[in-house]
């Protein structure tokens, strides 16, 4: 159970640069590709989709010629202080491991949707329906990641068999598995941005790129006043989008800039 | 008198039968199920580790290597034994029909895996090769025997019977890692430092 601000020397994290994002949604489909996220039976029910990276569009919703659109992608922010762990009754999430990725055990879920309700991004998805893969497809499928039946909850990990590859060859190179490079593990979201708007590593770690962008005065999380110190940040010089990014009100000042 | 005797055989007359019911329980629960529940399967193939490591000097990792990236080759396949075994260097039977019925037609040795992990779980060999796989409890100490285990294959599930158990991996886990917190780091209890 966590309850409070769970520590670890490794933090990896991501800092997502609204500005150059645009919403071309590679990253929702390579996670979809990724993590074995059967295509959906009927597309048009929205209830029912599984995207663990979903992009939500931003707009300033000013007339034109001033009108101005941000795309936002959203993967599970792997909060630091997670809402949906300490309401699972059987511990099938929880934030327990060096790196402070929250993780889901899919098979022992209970399906109660405890953690659905008390996320307040909208990171996690119950599976209405069993996977079923168009025929062929079944071959595609990354042997990596356990498929989930009817019944469970499941979300975004990092892409955590990953960063357990990562720590494989390190240490079959003869290094640290806890002191990784930068790049060495890289989930697939952030592989595949064309822009390079998403950029992955140890929020802890000064040699890392995410370090010193989290710490920029663009840089701020979702809902930031929810205090759930999400593990992804978010970088705008826009600043109605900071300002949408935790739902500021009209007269408000956003803090720090 | 006679009421007290006659108390006493009935209740005789009473376990008894308890005790044959408990007795017949016990033995088909212990004897009987496993019976029913794992079919044996043997190997393809009459192998020897032992002659292998103590006449011809070799070492586990001659065979069961790793790749490059950190996984884990696992069995070996038909062209390392044929580094070797191309061509019959004995006169056992099953030396030749290695040759014959698998290498020479291109078709692998169907070898049976006593320690498949489930599908749910994710497994390093890599972070674990510091240890002996036998005396850690991992898998059966085949390395010094003469031959190979018979092969007991669930019926219902279709698993191994050896196929490691929760609790074997919690036992270091658990109990080693939780003791050297600083030795074991990144080998924490956390379901999903195995679950994937
Ligand atoms: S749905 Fe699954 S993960 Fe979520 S709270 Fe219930 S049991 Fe836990
Ligand atoms: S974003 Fe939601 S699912 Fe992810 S850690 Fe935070 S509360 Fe949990």
């Amino acid at each position: 159970m966590v309850l409070y601000l769970k520590e670890f020397k490794i933090k990896w994290g991501m800092v997502i640069d609204l500005d150059r994002c645009t919403g071309c949604g590679a990253c929702m489909v390579a996670c979809q590709a990724e993590n074995n996220i059967a295509p959906p039976v009927d597309a048009s029910n929205k209830r029912y989709s599984m995207t663990w990276l979903l992009v939500y569009q931003l707009s300033n919703k000013q007339p034109y010629p001033n009108h101005d659109v941000a795309y936002m992608p959203r993967p599970c922010l792997q909060c630091g202080k997670p809402n949906c762990v300490p309401v699972c009754p059987v511990i099938a999430t929880d934030k327990n491991q060096e790196g402070g990725i929250v993780s889901q055990v899919n098979a022992r879920c209970i399906g109660c949707r405890y953690c659905m309700a008390a996320c307040p991004y909208h990171a996690r998805y119950f599976n209405w329906q069993d996977p079923v893969w168009p025929e062929g497809m079944e071959k595609t499928l990354t042997p990596d990641v356990s498929t989930r039946p009817r019944g469970v909850v499941e979300k975004c990990l990092f892409c955590h068999h990953r960063y357990m590859y990562a720590r494989d060859k390190a240490r079959i190179e003869g290094r640290d598995p806890n002191a990784l490079n930068e790049g060495d593990y890289i989930p697939a979201c952030v592989e595949m941005c064309p822009t390079g708007a998403m950029v992955f590593g140890d929020l802890q770690n000064p040699e890392h790129k995410v370090h010193k962008l989290s710490k920029s005065p663009y840089a701020f999380r979702l809902l930031e006043r929810l205090n759930t110190k999400p593990q992804v940040y978010y970088y705008s010089k826009r600043e109605w989008v900071r300002k949408q990014g935790d739902n500021y009100l009209e007269h408000e000042t956003v803090g720090g800039v | 008198m006679m009421e007290e005797k006659k108390g006493g055989t009935s209740a005789g007359g009473v376990v008894l039968p308890f005790l044959l019911g408990f007795v017949a329980a016990l033995a088909f629960g212990w004897w009987g199920v496993p019976q029913l529940l794992f079919s044996k399967k043997t190997q393809p193939l009459v192998f020897t580790h032992q002659n292998h490591i103590e006449l011809y000097g070799m070492s586990c990792d001659d065979c069961h290597s790793f790749r490059r990236d950190g996984s884990f080759s696992g069995l070996p396949d038909n062209a390392k034994c044929a580094e070797c075994h191309s061509f019959p260097m004995g006169d056992h039977p099953d030396e030749i029909k290695f040759v014959e019925e698998y290498y020479e037609k291109g078709i692998e040795v169907p070898w049976l895996v006593y320690q498949y992990q489930p599908d749910n779980v994710f497994f390093s060999h890599a972070a674990h090769r510091e240890y002996d796989c036998a005396t850690a409890g991992c898998h059966p100490d085949v390395g010094s025997s003469n031959e190979l285990p018979v092969y007991y294959e669930n019926r219902l599930t279709k698993y191994s019977r050896d196929t490691m158990k929760m609790k074997d991996c919690e036992r270091c886990h658990a109990t080693v890692a939780a003791q050297e917190p600083e030795r074991f780091a990144g080998a924490p209890n956390a379901c999903q430092t195995c679950h994937k």
